[in-house]
């Protein structure tokens, strides 16, 4: 049962920003936005062909600036939201947009995949996520499993929560929420809940982690020093809805149970630098895979919190005869919470790390060099979770 | 006769030897008695011319002294012999003059006494025979009397039968007087020499009615008998006596035992009460009183009057706090002495006397033992509870000499009760209070040591509190702030040493007194620490793990709990007082711990019959704890400088920057403080071994900045051709040096602790200017700051490479964030910085 081996892909630029093609079901789909200050930045779109373990990148135009934050739309796979500096007049200005790929990339690409990085096509704007009041946007979020047509915006101390409308080539406000306290406050980061309807979004500013209500735009909860310094990521469990992981400069990884605030459920100190991102898988919640810039990915199996505490439950009659004892011996073994691996493919920091939308079994992670790396959950785990 | 005046004179006259023999010979004969009779007489025989000697031969004796003397010695002789002659002459006519008249009278006497014994025998017959005219009379006389006499001896025994019936009839009226002057020892003794005799006449009306007199009366004199002997002023003498005289009275045993016990039990009850009072008031002490009184009320339904008179004493004294030796021994003084006193009269009236009586044969002394044994086992029992109550209000450990002298004490009484009841469960339950009370006690110990740990503590965080030697004095000038920093750092925290030493002393100290108060209860003079408890399980379980190794356990983990509770915001503990603990740590780990147990293990003696924790276990967690707690301060004091350059990129316009002159504060500031946390840390930890430095380590700096491949990335960074370029530098470089874990940990030397403090904070620094866009003089700003950096932190580190190769990220990631780099001339980079 050897683990295949992980794949490699290098950008010419510096890269922070990744998201799965969350729209795409059928095939992994990766997307990478670059960070160059010089040239024209580019949005990478990664096929992986998991049969034959090949990666096939389209590339993209952006020229607007260096993209900080990616997001694709759930609803339409051609839709996307960067966040982005811009440059001018030596004065640096941070925008969100959403933008459409062009229709035919894929079939351009298939003609002639030579040409791709030398002539490759650009987005199309669709719309600003700026108005005059808010700029400075750290991070766009789509609804969850929602239509496309909303998205989240966390600008400075504003969150503000927009309609999209004729097919997304307008914007507007529809409500927002503004943090308020002494000082200069900044969401660092954001998640949309996938729960309760999707009506509810946590947000990290500093050391706090702060849960909203978006039908009254108010403050719900806040766990005050969730972590010892900055907080740089969250991410909800899909399968459990109060439960969230959150990861910062302690070099930690907190898990929380929002309903008591006081104390996390379960606190992870494998890193040995900030963590930057940490990610839920989607299916299987008790797949955690957080990325650091000590350079390291590590994957961490939280069984004891998940919603799958005692293992997969399978009924007795889909058992064959023949897998009964095999099952047997699997039950026996206790299922703890661990560290499943760690990858070191990475020489500098890891800024993202993401899931894929197709496969549930794999991932990617990108460190700043540009590095892209495509691996799976190795098969002894997946065949125990799934058996 | 002549002759022997002659001689007589010569032996007077002679000299020499001779004469001493003599004179000798004399003294013997004069002595003779004492002499053998040889020795006395030859002298004499052998000598013919001695004038007094019996073998004196005159003829020897002239001779002689015709031989031997001169005439005029002669001539003397001569006259004194004539007058001595004439002397004896003189008296011998006296003496035979004198005698001769005796003779005379003499004579005349006996002719007279034979004329008198004539008569005599005359008189003589007379006598006889009126002697037999008397025996004549005197034989008719009693023949006349005879049958008198035997009236006589006849009446005499009506007389005594008259006397004893007489007792009788006056039975009752005596027994009644001896009511009247409570003599009723008198009274039952009258009455059991008449009982019998009653008895066996009581057929006859007159017995009849005197014995239902005595009945009467010996049920009122029961009646007054068990009267006192409820009577709870009687003493204890009285009350046997009472006993002594209802048994033979006939009075139920079983009825005596339980009165004689109930009654002991108002008494002790009363002494218990007592004790109580003595005892602060407790929680649930009412309701202890409540039941009490239901007991109380519940003997005295029985018929007890006296039952009210430990009322009294439940008011809660205002002594209430009387010292636990001053408790005991007034338990011992007077519930265990009464209650010995009541075991050793009980047994003495119902035990001891019934097996000698008609009593034995009911089975008494089996029941009456029952009865006792239950009776001491109920008392005890309340006892004990009340003991227990007082030593858990022992909770001040000042003094345990104290309360080992109350439980020697205690324990000491209550053998006594031992001997007494030799199957009485009573002792052991002591013997169990004062185990209880040890560990109790171990336990406290245990607790005031940890509170005394972290008072030091406190104590230690005050000290460290003190207002330490600001650094913004010592940083006038770049160089001097470098230059001053150490000697002006070591004014302040040069304490670090001397509170580690004192905090380690002290701590040791105070377990060496614990041990010592501890050992109290093994003394050799001490009854109960003979018993196998205190000789094996208190010394290895008690002692040795519940106390020293739990102490050290705690301290471990006290210690590790600053790691934890602190980590987050790191502030709420100060640095310096990680540094200090995790040196503490160390310590313990190198020396200490084996030196406390191997003191234990001596003190006590322990034979460990039971598995104990080896002394490497509790070395490898405090080993481990001075592992967590260096690296956690490793960590916070990293992370203070982090925030400081954090702040500082996070806070700047690096894009419309000014050129740069200076070195910017901040990294002033960082330098500084890296100087004084390596002072800090070098005061409690050893250097510890760096990769050698090249001979001139601060040239080489600036040789790595200056060089071409520097440049080479600069230039590349903006050459459209290759974007690639920038990357595969930096890449290479990876691929060849080791990967650099940030937060890991650190090992117990001055260097490493230091790197780690380097790393955290320069990482940081790397990460902050990744999110920064720069303008072409912030980078060149960033450029002199991590030259400056360069300068002066290389030395702090294990392998000056990793500061190089950092910053060389630093500025690398810098460039290529800038929008118009144009990097800075080397030169004066270099001449910004020596300016400062």
């Amino acid at each position: 049962m050897e683990d295949d081996a992980p794949v490699i892909y290098g950008l010419e630029f510096q890269a922070r920003a990744l998201t799965a093609q969350t729209a795409e079901t059928d095939a992994i789909r990766f997307l990478v936005g670059t960070q160059s200050l010089k040239f024209d930045n580019q949005i990478h779109i990664i096929d992986f062909d998991d049969e034959n373990n090949i990666i096939n990148k389209n590339v993209l135009l952006h020229q607007a600036g260096e993209i900080w934050h990616i997001g694709a739309s759930p609803a339409d796979k051609a839709v996307l939201t960067t966040c982005y500096n811009k440059t001018s007049d030596s004065r640096v200005v941070s925008c969100a947009a959403v933008w459409r790929m062009p229709s035919d990339w894929e079939t351009g690409s298939h003609e002639s995949p030579d040409d791709s990085a030398h002539n490759p096509q650009t987005l199309e704007l669709l719309c600003h996520l700026d108005d005059s009041a808010h700029s400075n946007a750290a991070c766009v979020l789509w609804e969850p499993m929602g239509d496309g047509k909303r998205v989240i915006s966390l600008a400075d101390n504003h969150a503000l929560l927009w309609d999209l409308q004729e097919s997304s080539t307008q914007a507007t406000v529809s409500s927002t929420a503004t943090l308020e306290g002494k000082g200069q406050l900044k969401f660092t980061s954001g998640k949309w809940s996938p729960h309760h309807n999707c009506s509810q979004l946590a947000t990290a500013n500093d050391t706090a982690i702060r849960g909203w209500d978006l039908r009254t735009m108010s403050q719900i909860y806040c766990i005050e020093n969730a972590h010892g310094q900055l907080v740089r990521d969250l991410d909800f469990n899909p399968n459990r809805q109060y439960y969230l992981a959150s990861c910062g400069d302690d070099c930690k990884v907190k898990f929380w149970d929002v309903r008591n605030v006081q104390e996390p459920v379960k606190s992870l100190e494998e890193h040995s630098h900030w963590v930057w991102s940490v990610r839920y898988n989607h299916s299987h919640d008790q797949l955690v895979l957080t990325a650091s810039s000590d350079s390291r990915l590590i994957l961490s199996n939280m069984v004891s919190i998940s919603s799958e505490p005692f293992g997969h439950l399978v009924d007795d009659e889909e058992l064959s005869e023949g897998e009964d004892n095999h099952q047997e011996d699997k039950s026996k073994e206790p299922l703890k919470d661990s560290v499943v691996s760690t990858y070191e493919e990475h020489e500098d920091s890891v800024y993202a790390a993401e899931w894929s939308s197709a496969d549930p079994w794999l991932f990617a992670s990108l460190s700043y060099d540009g590095r892209l790396v495509i691996n799976r959950v190795p098969r002894a785990l997946k065949y125990r979770i799934l058996l | 006769m002549d002759g022997e005046a002659v001689g007589s004179e010569a032996v007077s006259e002679d000299s020499g030897p001779g004469r001493r023999h003599r004179v000798h010979g004399m003294l013997k004969l004069y002595y003779g008695l004492n002499e053998e009779g040889k020795a006395e007489e030859q002298p004499e025989s052998l000598d013919p011319c001695d004038i007094n000697g019996p073998h004196f031969d005159p003829e020897l004796f002239l001779n002689k002294l015709r031989r031997e003397c001169s005439l005029a010695e002669l001539m003397d002789q001569e006259t004194c012999m004539v007058k001595q002659i004439r002397s004896l002459d003189s008296d011998m006519q006296t003496l035979v003059y004198e005698n001769y008249n005796k003779f005379i009278s003499a004579t005349d006497t006996i002719r007279k006494m034979k004329n008198d014994f004539k008569k005599m025998e005359d008189e003589m017959d007379c006598l006889s025979a009126n002697m037999a005219a008397i025996t004549e009379f005197s034989a008719r006389i009693s023949g006349t009397l005879q049958d008198q006499h035997a009236q006589i001896t006849k009446l005499s025994g009506v007389h005594t039968l008259l006397r004893k019936l007489q007792f009788l009839f006056e039975l009752p009226a005596r027994l009644n007087k001896c009511l009247e002057l409570q003599a009723y020892a008198q009274a039952v003794r009258s009455h059991r020499r008449a009982r019998c005799v009653l008895q066996q006449y009581s057929h006859l009306p007159s017995f009849k009615g005197i014995q239902d007199d005595c009945h009467a009366i010996m049920d009122k004199l029961a009646q007054e008998l068990r009267q006192k002997f409820r009577d709870g002023g009687s003493s204890a003498k009285d009350l046997s006596e009472c006993v002594e005289l209802l048994l033979q009275l006939d009075e139920p045993a079983e009825e005596l035992c339980d009165k004689f016990l109930s009654h002991a039990q108002s008494r002790l009850e009363s002494d218990l009460q007592g004790l109580e009072a003595e005892i602060r008031p407790y929680p649930s002490a009412s309701a202890m009183k409540d039941a009490s009184g239901h007991r109380l009320s519940s003997t005295a339904a029985a018929g007890s009057p006296t039952y009210n008179s430990p009322k009294t004493s439940t008011i809660p004294s205002p002594t209430s706090n009387t010292d636990i030796l001053e408790f005991i021994d007034r338990g011992c003084n007077e519930f265990v002495s009464s209650l010995c006193l009541v075991i050793t009269s009980y047994q003495e009236l119902f035990i001891n006397h019934a097996q000698k009586g008609e009593l034995a044969s009911k089975n008494i002394p089996q029941m009456a033992n029952g009865k006792l044994n239950a009776f001491v086992d109920d008392l005890a029992a309340r006892y004990f509870s009340l003991v227990e109550r007082r030593i858990q209000e022992e909770k001040g450990v000042a003094d345990n000499s104290l309360l080992v002298r109350a439980l020697d004490r205690f324990h000491r009484r209550l053998q006594a009760v031992t001997k007494l009841l030799p199957g009485s469960a009573v002792p052991n339950q002591g013997t169990e209070i004062v185990i209880r009370a040890a560990t109790e006690r171990v336990k406290q110990y245990l607790s005031a040591l940890q509170s005394f740990y972290m008072d030091s503590l406190t104590d230690v965080r005050q000290a460290l509190a003190t207002p330490r030697l600001s650094v913004a004095s010592a940083s006038v000038a770049g160089g001097g702030a470098h230059l001053g920093g150490p000697a002006s750092g070591r004014d302040a925290p040069n304490s670090l040493p001397e509170l580690l030493s004192s905090l380690s002393a002290s701590i040791l100290n105070q377990i060496k007194s614990v041990l010592a108060s501890v050992h109290l209860f093994t003394a050799k003079d001490i009854t109960f620490s003979n018993k196998p408890y205190f000789k094996g399980e208190f010394c290895s379980q008690g002692v040795r793990e519940s106390l020293v190794v739990s102490f050290i356990k705690f301290v471990c983990q006290s210690s590790r709990q600053f790691c934890e509770s602190a980590g987050d915001k790191g502030g709420s503990t100060p640095p310096a007082l990680l540094l200090l603990l995790s040196r503490l740590c160390l310590d313990y780990e190198t020396s200490t711990i084996s030196y406390i147990l191997t003191l234990t293990d001596e003190q006590f003696l322990v034979q460990h019959h039971s598995p104990v924790t080896p002394v490497t276990t509790l070395c490898a967690e405090a080993r481990e704890a001075a592992q967590k707690l260096l690296n956690h301060y490793v960590k916070v004091q990293g992370l203070i400088i982090s925030q400081m350059l954090r702040k500082s990129v996070e806070t700047r316009d690096w894009v419309n920057t000014i050129e740069p002159r200076n070195v910017r504060a901040v990294m002033k500031r960082v330098v500084e403080d890296t100087t004084s946390i390596d002072v800090q840390v070098g005061l409690l930890y050893e250097e510890g071994v760096r990769k050698a430095h090249s001979s001139d380590s601060s040239k080489r700096t600036f040789s790595v900045y200056s060089s071409s491949r520097q440049q080479a990335r600069y230039a590349a960074s903006y050459t459209p051709s290759a974007p690639m370029d920038t990357n595969l530098l930096s890449n290479i470089h990876k691929l060849f040096s080791e990967r650099i874990d940030i937060f890991s940990s650190v090992e117990f030397n001055k260097v490493s602790v230091m790197t780690g403090i380097i790393k955290i904070s320069l990482k940081t620094f790397l990460e902050c200017v990744r999110l920064r866009t720069f303008g072409r003089y912030g980078l060149q700003q960033i450029q002199v700051d991590c030259h400056y950096l360069q300068m002066y932190l290389w030395r702090f580190v294990s392998d000056e490479n990793l500061v190089h190769f950092m910053l060389d990220e630093i500025v690398g990631s810098s460039a290529h964030r800038c929008l118009d780099p144009a990097p800075m001339e080397q030169s004066v980079i270099e001449v910004i910085c020596e300016r400062g």
